[in-house]
């Protein structure tokens, strides 16, 4: 856990929906180029967590963060940081896949173009090479024209991916992005994850244990909005330091 | 069993205008009916043709349009973006209260109010032209076009949004881009309806556009469409007539339009429905 290899980090967060605390004190160190899971049962915070570091919050009404959250050296809350720039640089794969109704190859390129991508024969080559980073190149080279609703959800959430992958953010946010999948997407998109970790830091929401257990380096364990235990996965899973940690895991809560 | 009664009623209300305007295609032929120039069903020998009626209310009616669309796509748009939720449960109803106002209403208001006002700024010789007709039966269909499209825009799921924006893509954009065309189909629908009422009505356009059944050459002189001829003219009509025939024959045109609108309309719904993948 070397210090200089700090790529995010959450600085005495306070996330409030209303009057309710959704988050309370968390603190908490994102590595780069590794994996960094987020776990806990359902209503811990995991989600609101995760969503906070693209800012993906800010469209729900009445809510309310204290802290700070930096991207770098940058507090990406700051009065005057731009959001746009913020979430260009951290992608995000959502929990249902939810591609656009547009073409396969359309919205892949719509990233690119809504930052002012022109160049034709570039956003061609970028498509192509997302689609292969996300594996799912070969399964739809020949019907890229093709309406991306008609692929599977495994495929439709590979899509995303390669969606997510085209604008070349640095940070990759995953908000349990197999929870609507079977066994073998799930495989193939937890192969992706590792794949991807050596190009992008990655954040990766999840109730599967073992998911986490599989592809993280990082594991934090979040319970009722509270930060229990941050270490790496294989001595959180093999021999954690808090009670409540060890319950969780041996699953006497859940 | 009540909706076999409006099956019953529908299959009735077909059966007379197809009973009763028949001969006159049959007496003038189908071309000269839809396509002459000329309305004299008074004189001897009278004349049934109802172009430029038909142009009229095609005039009219995309007048309309170009009135309802900017200002009830734009309010549905204001409504489902920037309006707060307690901004919306106040402006919503108010402007479905507008659908609600008689048509007779909405032609003393053309009358008093949006006709002298055309007079004066167009020094026109009258006021009551295609150009009033096609504002008060602009203002009118807004609730339809409103209503519908905003329907349409809060049915496009928060996840499009979502994924636009995290894709580094602004409001602007997200709504340009993703939004509206994700509900595209369904504001078109409600553009369709909203034409579609707007050829029917029939009280405020004889209120306001003139009446004058001439070729119309601009939107700033009296026309009569086809829905005002048939009631002003229905009730000196001899029934059984030709002049009576001719009106019925002019209801079943209408009749047809609207109802190739409604299908239209109920095409596109669902060819969005199956986009969004709501299902039929």
């Amino acid at each position: 856990m070397d210090k200089n290899n700090i790529r995010m980090k959450c600085e005495k967060v306070n996330f409030y929906y209303g009057r309710k605390r959704a988050l309370d004190d968390i603190n908490l160190d994102i590595y780069k180029n590794s994996v960094t899971a987020i776990i806990g049962p359902s209503g811990c915070g995991k989600s609101t967590l995760i969503r906070l570091y693209n800012r993906m919050n800010d469209l729900i009404p009445r809510t309310r963060l204290e802290g700070k959250i930096f991207l770098d050296d940058k507090n990406i809350y700051d009065i005057g940081s731009d959001v746009v720039e913020i979430r260009r640089k951290v992608g995000m794969v959502f929990q249902k896949p939810n591609p656009f109704p547009k073409t396969i190859f359309e919205n892949i390129s719509y990233g690119l173009e809504v930052n002012g991508e022109k160049d034709k024969t570039f956003i061609n080559d970028r498509v192509i090479s997302s689609l292969k980073k996300a594996a799912l190149w070969c399964e739809v080279k020949d019907r890229l024209h093709d309406s991306a609703l008609q692929l599977s959800g495994g495929q439709q959430q590979r899509l995303c991916i390669a969606r997510c992958l085209a604008v070349e953010p640095e940070v990759i946010l995953f908000d349990e992005p197999c929870a609507s999948l079977d066994p073998i997407s799930t495989q193939k998109i937890e192969e992706l994850i590792l794949e991807l970790k050596k190009t992008y830091t990655i954040i990766i929401v999840t109730h599967n244990m073992q998911q986490a257990a599989r592809v993280s380096d990082f594991t934090a364990f979040l319970y009722i909005g509270k930060l229990v235990e941050f270490g790496t996965t294989e001595k959180l899973f093999t021999v954690p330091k808090e009670k409540l940690t060890e319950e969780y895991l041996t699953g006497k809560f859940g | 069993m009540l909706a076999f009664a409006s099956l019953l009623f529908l299959v009735g209300i077909m059966v007379v205008l197809f009973l009763n305007g028949l001969p006159i295609f049959k007496e003038t032929g189908v071309f000269n009916f839809l396509f002459g120039r000329n309305w004299y069903p008074t004189y001897d020998p009278p004349e049934f043709g109802i172009l430029p009626l038909a142009l009229a209310s095609l005039m009219v009616t995309f007048g309309a349009l170009l009135v309802c669309v900017p200002l009830g796509v734009g309010s549905a748009l204001y409504l489902n973006e920037l309006a707060g939720p307690r901004q919306k449960a106040f402006l919503k109803p108010i402007i479905e209260i507008i659908a609600g106002v008689p048509s007779i209403v909405f032609g003393f208001f053309g009358m008093l109010i949006v006709a002298p006002m055309v007079q004066k700024i167009f020094n026109l010789p009258v006021g009551f032209t295609a150009f009033t007709g096609s504002i008060i039966l602009g203002i009118m269909a807004v609730p339809t076009v409103c209503s519908i499209s905003e329907d349409a825009l809060s049915y496009v799921p928060k996840s499009f949004r979502e994924a636009s924006l995290a894709l580094g893509a602004n409001r602007w954009q997200t709504l340009i881009k993703v939004v509206i065309p994700a509900a595209g189909s369904g504001i078109s629908t409600g553009i369709i309806l909203g034409m579609s009422r707007a050829v029917g009505e029939t009280m405020t356009v004889l209120m306001v556009t003139g009446g004058a059944a001439v070729m119309p050459k601009s939107f700033f002189i009296p026309v009569r469409p086809m829905t005002s001829t048939i009631a002003a003219e229905m009730g000196e009509a001899v029934v059984g007539s030709s002049h009576f025939h001719a009106l019925f024959g002019i209801g079943l045109v209408l009749f047809v339009i609207t109802l190739i609108f409604n299908i239209i309309a109920e095409m596109i719904s669902r060819r969005f429905r199956v986009k969004l993948g709501l299902g039929r």
